[in-house]
């Protein structure tokens, strides 16, 4: 039986989700349709809408939906960007954390190679946490756009948004903030963090792949990234009805209960981090141990390969990660865990244990008795540049 | 046992891990991602570790129904076998980097993580066979298709690498029943091409590739009495042999045409002469290892230093040649530049080698048995200098 522990990556669909998935695919028409079949679609199309709305306390007149939190990062990022130049006014600088996902990262690097942005990069200290001071230091008029993350993806640390936002209001910044791993686990209030743009994505939540949304400040202007019917106020496209009906059932069931979940995982989350660290203890807890995601430990365990472990522990039928996985299936050091300052071997001995709603005392009592022996065996097997013995 | 199946995402290696599997083994299949920029398609019989390959990889691994996992080894491949290309070139020899390749990357740091974290062995699509002697001791043969054979390259194989090496398709006849087999399974890489070439220069232009690594400098091109014969654009691209591409005009004084003989990187010259120049009357080198017990071990002689008889390879694809080889003690003063000092390989050819370099491996075999092998450091021309 394998233990799953990897909800950062994705969550196991809820049943109520894929009920409401189920109940709404054979509903025929389309939202844009005139006729009464279309606005039976489009009934619930904006019924879902204010469900998502709700979950992060925004209008749904705020809510564009997207096919996922990429779509939505790279439409925040490069929409904002784009408004903040349409006026005539030049505003190049793009100031953004070093520890974002990818998502944000090879956006904001491919407005830098073909749109001429200049990158800004925020340094993060080393619990993973950016510094404010930067920011407050590199806000100005030329600045098109701030984007940082609610929750860092792999380390956990919750970020100062709140904090950021008010520094960049005063300026009159935008800020984008990439809360993809954070929703349905911290509380999220959009309006009273006050940020121009925010993305969240379902499968992150017991929802399903596929559906996401950007959520835009009655404020904010954000430039399309796809153009067409105009079905939406930031998207082109046919409305997919079915998928924003199961992403509202998964955050009505995510945010509703919240704080009790949250407080369930944080109690199993430190069980696992002390039981990691009475088996293991060399291991090294990263991102800040009090503000971080209920549901995410990380460690990283010196003269072990992240993937050697990795693979010891998938064969011992435990599902974990060596951090994010949306790198190709090439493992490399973690970016985030080289700008928290760790060097490149250290680093490529992470692993992300990332609990969620299905996630039982049981199971991780499972995991921390299975680690101490795939530490020991990913140790012996050193680091995969280390120097062969075999060969001449 | 427990088998890592190196998969590479070409059809050899799907076949031999679903081979391995039918055989009983409990097997994993692993693809090395070897570049550091995986992001590119294949392109025909192009390239390698690219994004495609890594996705067949995992495509045949899931047909199959085993595990799969992607292990990083660029930076081992980097500094052994790139950069150890760049090195031997530079230094004017001629390396083979697939050789390289197994001997330390899928037969070494692969094997040794893999043993390391509970493998038995590591089975590979070459094509090749390890056969057992009566005593348990493992020897390296050649494979039944013999046009496929891949033992050449598996030559640096040491006894301790043999003891964990796995080759599902060595007594298969033919490539094409493998590609029939694959087909037969499903698999999408039944006809994909076979990858040819070296595969970290993905467009095949090595002179090129070296060119922008170590510099392309123009230079004299001399004939074999130092007499200036015309230009070239930088030595280290030259290979010996080599015929085209040399401009030093035609015809030539003699009317034959002019074969680099040699490659002088330090003054940034190449040597050239006619073909019967190029015949070589022995190869030595003082890195060598036996695929094996070592001859004396295996009866061919009945004490050290003495002669036995063989035959040498020098290519991957060129025939075997008999040849007479020996153990030549280290205090017979070999004077080798870039090799080693120790006990050196001679084999003496029965009939003249033609066009081999320094840096190339010399293979040995006693029938399909594969004995050893030698990186060849010193030549010895069978023809003197004015004939």
């Amino acid at each position: 039986m394998t233990i799953y522990l990897d909800h950062a990556a994705t969550t196991p669909m809820r049943p109520s989700v894929v009920q409401a998935f189920a109940e709404a695919l054979p509903v025929v028409g389309n939202p844009s349709s005139i006729h009464s079949q279309g606005q039976a679609a489009k009934r619930m199309l904006e019924e879902a809408r204010e469900a998502v709305a709700a979950s992060v306390g925004a209008d749904s007149v705020e809510i564009t939906f997207t096919s996922g939190g990429t779509e939505a990062i790279n439409l925040g990022i490069k929409g904002l960007y784009w408004a903040r130049n349409s006026s005539g006014v030049e505003r190049r600088r793009i100031v953004v954390a070093q520890a974002e996902h990818h998502a944000t990262i090879d956006a904001v690097e491919w407005m830098r190679t073909h749109e001429g942005a200049v990158l800004d990069w925020i340094p993060v200290d080393a619990l993973g946490r950016i510094d404010v001071d930067y920011v407050r230091e590199a806000l100005a008029d030329d600045v098109a756009l701030v984007s940082m993350l609610w929750a860092n993806n792999e380390v956990g640390t919750l970020q100062p948004v709140s904090e950021v936002a008010e520094l960049a209001k005063a300026v009159g910044v935008p800020v984008h903030v990439d809360a993809v791993s954070a929703l349905g686990y911290v509380p999220i209030d959009f309006h009273a963090a006050g940020v121009a743009a925010l993305s969240v994505s379902a499968h992150k939540i017991g929802g399903p792949v596929g559906v996401g949304a950007l959520v835009i400040a009655r404020s904010a202007s954000v430039t399309p990234l796809i153009h067409g019917g105009s079905q939406q106020r930031a998207r082109s496209g046919t409305m997919d009805a079915p998928g924003a009906v199961a992403f509202a059932a998964a955050a009505r069931e995510a945010t509703v209960a919240l704080a009790e979940e949250a407080a369930r995982l944080t109690v199993l989350r430190d069980e696992l981090i002390a039981g990691v660290q009475a088996a293991v203890p060399e291991a090294v807890l990263r991102g800040d141990t009090e503000n971080r995601l209920p549901g995410n430990a990380h460690f990283t365990f010196p003269g072990c390969e992240g993937d050697s472990l990795l693979f010891l522990l998938d064969v011992a039928g435990f599902s974990v990660s060596t951090g994010s996985a949306c790198q190709a299936g090439v493992p490399e050091a973690s970016h985030v865990l080289l700008a928290m300052g760790l060097d490149e071997p250290t680093a490529r001995g992470a692993l992300r244990i990332s609990l969620g709603e299905s996630t039982t005392a049981d199971e991780v009592a499972q995991f921390v008795a299975a680690l101490p022996g795939a530490v020991e065996q990913a140790r012996a097997a050193g680091y995969s540049d280390r120097v062969t013995v075999l060969g001449h | 046992m427990k088998v890592l199946a190196a998969m590479s995402g070409g059809v050899d290696s799907a076949v031999a891990a679903a081979r391995a599997v039918e055989a009983g083994h409990e097997v994993v299949g692993v693809h090395l991602a070897l570049s550091r920029q995986p992001g590119t398609l294949r392109t025909g019989a192009r390239g390698c570790c690219t994004i495609e390959d890594s996705m067949d990889a995992q495509r045949a691994a899931n047909m199959i129904g085993i595990p799969y996992y992607v292990w990083d080894f660029s930076e081992r491949f980097k500094l052994d076998v790139v950069d150890d290309f760049i090195a031997e070139y530079s230094a004017g020899r001629t390396p083979n980097p697939c050789m390289r390749c197994n001997e330390r990357i899928k037969f070494a740091a692969l094997l040794e993580k893999a043993v390391a974290l509970g493998f038995d062995a590591v089975a590979t699509g070459h094509y090749a066979n390890i056969v057992e002697d009566e005593n348990g001791n493992r020897e390296l043969h050649r494979a039944a298709a013999w046009a496929k054979d891949q033992s050449y390259v598996l030559g640096v194989l040491t006894t301790e690498q043999l003891a964990h090496s796995m080759f599902p398709l060595g007594s298969t006849p033919s490539k094409a029943e493998i590609r029939a087999e694959a087909a037969e399974r499903g698999f999408s890489v039944a006809n994909k091409p076979d990858s040819h070439d070296i595969c970290f220069i993905p467009d095949g232009n090595t002179r090129g590739w070296l060119a922008d690594k170590v510099g392309a400098e123009q230079g004299e091109i001399l004939d074999r009495n130092g007499e200036v014969l015309g230009k070239h654009e930088g030595a280290v691209a030259f290979t010996i042999g080599q015929r085209k591409g040399l401009n030093v005009g035609y015809p030539t004084d003699d009317g034959k045409p002019r074969f680099v003989l040699e490659i002088r990187p330090k003054t940034n010259e190449v040597v050239v002469g006619p073909r019967e120049a190029l015949a070589l009357s022995e190869v030595a080198g003082t890195k060598f290892s036996w695929a094996g017990l070592d001859p004396l071990a295996s009866g061919f002689i009945s004490e050290p230093g003495a002669s036995f008889e063989c035959h040498v390879q020098v290519r991957a694809h060129s025939d075997p040649m008999p040849a007479t080889a020996r153990i030549a003690p280290a205090t017979e003063g070999v004077d080798n530049v870039g090799d080693a000092k120790g006990p050196e390989l001679i084999v003496r050819p029965h009939e003249p080698l033609i066009g081999v370099s320094p840096g190339q491996t010399a293979v040995l075999y006693v029938g399909t048995r594969v004995l050893g092998q030698c990186t060849i450091a010193r030549t010895v021309s069978a023809v003197p200098v004015g004939v």
